[in-house]
């Protein structure tokens, strides 16, 4: 049995990258798309999806877009540029001050949840507008830990048309990231979504990435029950916590359901591929 | 007797028949022009895998008159060819499938015996199961064909060992999973300890053709392989890149390993038919066999 001290994260990277990179390529060029854009916030994730997308499309084939808000940290637009010029990248800088200001406005009680998904739905509005403009698709950022834990802004950051990092913990992440040379002043920062001063991801989560990403692996890929993993050494709320979280947020990770009303019915007896036909 | 085998380590479209058709009679030709005897396709390999609600659609019967299989069977006068399509059969039941096609002639046709339905597999869901395992005569001397998961249980490998078949052709889309810090994924290395070790316990040759490519997030991992009777790597495609595998296979060598190792000549028979008809009368099989 696993317990929390032998539990091994460790990625081969050249596997992942070249099964990540092949992903890419094949799942844009598939639909007619040799172009992609990603909304690059200065943090690990999406300058890990800039870097495997530059390497699968060549980096004249991507767009960067930098999307600050007014209260967004210097350092966060400053390390997004560092990947910009280390790929040689296409890229944009466009500020969503205005785009969400007038609403804030409006509802000027908004708590920092409120105000922070609008942000994030604010730069998905970006992206696709630019995906449309630039005659590509938008490549998404979202990690396994944090698509489990539906730490994510549902139509916002999570959107996107294809996700090469959604099956990597942000522990296996950090991995990658070295393997491809990512700037050390990224490698280095607490992980933050940035969305008001101060943010950092485990501050708000209340425990760090490399205790949940152990945590996950158990019961999600090994399968292990509550119990299993109190046994291999988790604390009880923490794994009750975190179990919760899983399926409290599950509908996060599904499309709506449709009400079934007819004999064939999308979602549960019209069953296709995205790649259907290519 | 020397035979140059060829493994279409290929991507497919999926549910583009036509389109798949086209490839599969290209390589035919590249692959005769490399000097190859015989060209084994991967599993579905007409029509792609996660076929889901197209199962029905793309389904094709292996006779002449059938515009997917006319021009194949044609090809088949040059080179012998093992391709993967979904099979109708008669009474519209629709099977995985694998036909050998020589000479112009469909000289087998194996179903799929097991259907893969769990985790990321939904097989069971759309197909029918196989319910016959046989090996069959070739120019090459007897062989045998199995699809996938069917390799994943002992008995259709040891049934078509038993039936005289000297080369297994194993093909698969294997969907590639289990990362680790090892440079193969867990997939990969299961597929190939078990093909290893089948051509190891029965002396016999074992080519494994498996596709490469995507569809929709899954990735399925090639590195198809061919072992030799010692249980001997002989050849190897890339992981995760198009190509055709080239192997001679020398068939004198079944002659020398046996010479060494006659695993096959003790092979208890009577005894396997005897215990198997007490366990199976004594123990309730259901359906599928299962005790």
């Amino acid at each position: 049995m696993l317990n929390i001290k032998n539990i091994d994260l460790t990625i081969n990277p050249d596997v992942v990258r070249t099964i990540l990179t092949g992903f890419i390529r094949t799942e844009l060029t598939r639909v007619g798309y040799t172009r992609a854009v990603i909304g690059l916030s200065g943090g690990l994730d999406s300058a890990i999806s800039c870097f495997l997308t530059a390497e699968a499309l060549g980096p004249e084939n991507v767009l960067a877009v930098r999307m600050p808000y007014k209260t967004s940290s210097f350092d966060s637009l400053d390390h997004a540029q560092q990947v910009i010029d280390y790929l040689g990248v296409q890229s944009m800088t466009f500020e969503i001050t205005d785009m969400v200001e007038p609403l804030f406005t409006r509802f000027p009680e908004a708590n920092q949840v409120r105000r922070g998904n609008a942000m994030a739905r604010a730069r998905m509005i970006v992206l696709y507008d630019q995906s449309e403009a630039f005659h590509s698709l938008v490549v998404g950022t979202s990690n396994k830990t944090e698509i489990l834990l539906g730490y994510s802004t549902l139509y916002g950051d999570s959107a996107c048309a294809i996700n090469p990092l959604g099956d990597l913990y942000k522990t296996q992440l950090r991995q990658l990231a070295q393997a491809l040379g990512i700037p050390e002043a990224i490698l280095s920062k607490p992980p933050s979504a940035d969305l008001w001063v101060g943010q950092t991801d485990e501050g708000e989560l209340g425990f760090t990435y490399a205790e949940v990403d152990r945590l996950l692996y158990l019961l999600v890929d090994q399968r292990y029950s509550i119990e299993d993993c109190i046994e291999a050494g988790f604390a009880p709320a923490f794994v009750s916590g975190v179990a919760k979280k899983i399926q409290r947020f599950h509908f996060k990770r599904l499309m709506p359901p449709i009400a079934k009303l007819s004999n064939r019915t999308i979602g549960y007896d019209f069953l296709y591929l995205r790649d259907w036909g290519t | 007797m020397q035979l140059t085998l060829a493994l279409a380590q290929i991507n497919t479209r999926l549910g583009d028949v036509p389109a798949n058709l086209e490839k599969h009679l290209h390589l035919a030709s590249e692959a005769r022009a490399s000097g190859a005897d015989l060209l084994v396709f991967p599993e579905l390999s007409l029509t792609g895998y996660v076929l889901q609600d197209l199962a029905t659609a793309v389904a094709h019967r292996p006779r002449p008159d059938d515009p997917i299989f006319r021009p194949l069977l044609e090809a088949s006068r040059e080179i012998d060819l093992v391709v993967g399509f979904v099979d109708e059969d008669p009474r519209n039941r629709f099977f995985i499938a694998s036909a050998y096609l020589s000479g112009g002639q469909v000289v087998h046709v194996h179903h799929k015996l097991y259907m893969a339905t769990y985790g990321l597999f939904d097989e069971g869901r759309f197909f029918a199961w196989g319910d016959s395992v046989q090996a069959f005569d070739t120019r090459f001397g007897r062989l045998g064909i199995l699809i996938c998961e069917d390799f994943w249980h002992a008995s259709p490998p040891y049934l078509l060992w038993l039936d005289g078949a000297e080369m297994l052709l194993f093909t698969s889309a294997s969907p590639g999973r289990g990362i680790s810090r090892e440079p193969v994924l867990d997939s990969a290395r299961w597929v190939e300890h078990i093909n290893q070790a089948y051509a190891s316990m029965f002396t016999c040759f074992v080519a494994h053709a498996n596709r490469v490519g995507y569809e929709d997030g899954l990735n399925f991992w090639g590195g198809s392989t061919l072992f030799d009777p010692s249980g001997e790597l002989l050849v190897q495609g890339k992981y995760h890149e198009e190509g055709l595998v080239l192997a001679e296979v020398d068939l004198n060598q079944l002659h020398r390993v046996r010479a060494r190792l006659p695993l096959l000549r003790d092979e208890r028979t009577s005894l396997v038919q005897r215990e198997l008809g007490r366990i199976l009368s004594v123990r309730l099989p259901n359906d599928r066999g299962v005790v």
